[in-house]
């Protein structure tokens, strides 16, 4: 068998997987901000559709699907039909660099978990994709030819890339130290030292914040869901999609949530990899195994929940930011402190040498 | 050989972009099949409060907007500036940390500068 058609199976088998558990993940999350977000108001929240209402989220898909897919007279058609597309395809692309455990051994080959977890250009590829994204939201409130649309789409572009800054400034103190922009490269820095708990958040505390804070910003979450604030805006952005339309911004939406929790626990959290590795080692659990990689996963599954809950806990504790709030945050506050916390770094590598 | 396996490596991205955009297709397809088409005049205004729509959507907006904008392609200039240097950092030494400290001090006055001048206000 040759490397190409090796390489496209492989591809077809990942994909596959993942496009199903990037799917499942939205509607687990709708699910349980649905139920938290009850439980945090002292209400029952759903619990008509099936046990516990947990077929909740695939009644809301078909009810999408069947609604009248509206589009208004005055719309740029073809525009106003390829914003969701591009939001879609862009959330879903990002999880191409996703390492979710190391490898196994298939007879002779190793096949790594994820698609590409070692490209060298990961992280670079992670923000090249968030700043597509950008452009799917602003082009659906322009498509809409609604006043409405059009500011939303205009306070989220404004937001989006304000926020991008930071998040790119502070994520370079994770490259300095790693010295790379491979995700799998930054894990395994993290595994190899502190009996594998030598985790970025520790050496990059401040950084670790401007990201956590830039990343709800970049997923038009609360509390800088301005984009979508409801009692000035109507709905934002997606105010004249009906139907899966506006169903494909709700499921990007919720995908890039899961994507931001992927990364803070990547590159900060030590992703896939297990504390004590030597541990793991004497009880045979090699690299390399099956079982070893499934406790990978577990390790990077239970980060992952960790911050999805975190990100729904937050939208309902916390208020709205206003415009010029967000702004100045971002702009005089988390900016500057960004580049102080890169400046910290660099100088602590070359005097101290880390 | 050396290119071609270069090659293989960015291939899975291109391809799942594409998957991406696939499942975007086909979601947009069955949404525009599947939902009822019942359409009146009525419905298919935009959304104006109840209002009839006057004007164009494409009106002026605020200056402010346009400004954010062209101070984000600054900085973000300067990011991608940093980027491969700070995966380098090491090899390049002092001279590299010394070079980029400039450069970096003089888009942080450049910041003040434009913060003090009220650039980025908004009210």
């Amino acid at each position: 068998m040759s490397d190409l058609t090796f390489t496209l199976i492989e591809f077809g088998i990942k994909a596959a997987i993942i496009i199903n558990i990037v799917l499942v993940m939205a509607s687990v999350e709708v699910y349980l901000e649905r139920k938290i977000s009850a439980w945090i108001q002292n209400r029952v929240g759903p619990n008509r559709v099936g046990p516990m209402g947990l077929l909740q989220p695939i009644a809301d898909v078909v009810k999408l699907f069947m609604k009248e897919d509206l589009v208004p007279k005055a719309a740029f058609q073809g525009f106003h039909r390829l914003a969701p597309l591009l939001t879609l395809a862009v959330a879903i692309g990002v999880y191409a660099v996703i390492p979710y455990a190391h490898y196994v051994n298939i007879g002779e080959r190793t096949v790594y978990w994820g698609i590409a977890p070692n490209i060298n250009i990961g992280v670079l590829f992670i923000l090249a994709m968030t700043s597509i994204g950008v452009y799917g939201i602003t082009l659906a409130g322009w498509a809409s030819n609604s006043k409405y649309s059009l500011l939303g789409g205009l306070r989220s572009a404004a937001q989006m890339i304000s926020y991008e800054l930071s998040m790119g400034l502070s994520l370079l103190g994770v490259i300095l130290i790693a010295g790379t922009l491979s995700l799998n490269e930054i894990i395994l820095f993290q595994r190899d030292g502190w009996y594998g708990l030598r985790w970025m958040v520790f050496l990059q505390p401040v950084g670790f914040l401007i990201f956590l804070v830039s990343s709800f910003a970049e997923t038009n979450r609360t509390p800088f869901d301005l984009p979508e604030a409801e009692p000035e805006l109507v709905g934002g952005y997606n105010t004249e999609y009906s139907g899966m339309k506006f169903g494909m911004f709700f499921l990007a939406e919720y995908a890039n949530m899961a994507t931001a929790s992927a990364f803070l626990s990547l590159l900060y959290f030590g992703g896939w990899s297990l504390p004590f590795p030597e541990f793991w080692d004497s009880i045979g659990l090699i690299e390399g195994t099956w079982s070893r990689a499934l406790l990978q996963f577990g390790s990077f599954f239970v980060k992952l929940m960790i911050f999805i809950v975190f990100f729904i806990w937050v939208r309902w504790t916390v208020p709205r930011f206003r415009y010029d709030q967000l702004m100045n945050l971002g702009w005089k506050v988390l900016l500057p402190l960004s580049i102080i916390n890169l400046f910290v770094t660099a100088s602590v590598i070359i005097f101290f040498g880390l | 050989m050396p290119e071609q396996s270069i090659l293989m490596e960015y291939l899975p991205l291109i391809l799942m972009l594409l998957v991406g955009a696939v499942v975007g297709i086909q979601f947009t397809l069955f949404s525009e099949w599947l939902g009822a088409k019942r359409f009146t005049k009525e419905k298919q205004t935009t959304y104006e409060s109840g209002m009839i729509p006057y004007g164009s959507a494409s009106d002026r907006f605020s200056i402010k907007f346009y400004l954010t904008a062209v101070s984000f392609l600054v900085f973000d200039i300067e990011v991608v500036f940093i980027y491969p240097w700070a995966v380098q950092l090491r090899e390049l030494g002092m001279q590299g940390f010394v070079a980029m400290s400039i450069f970096i001090i003089v888009l942080l006055i450049g910041l003040f500068y434009e913060i003090k001048k009220g650039g980025l206000k908004w009210d």
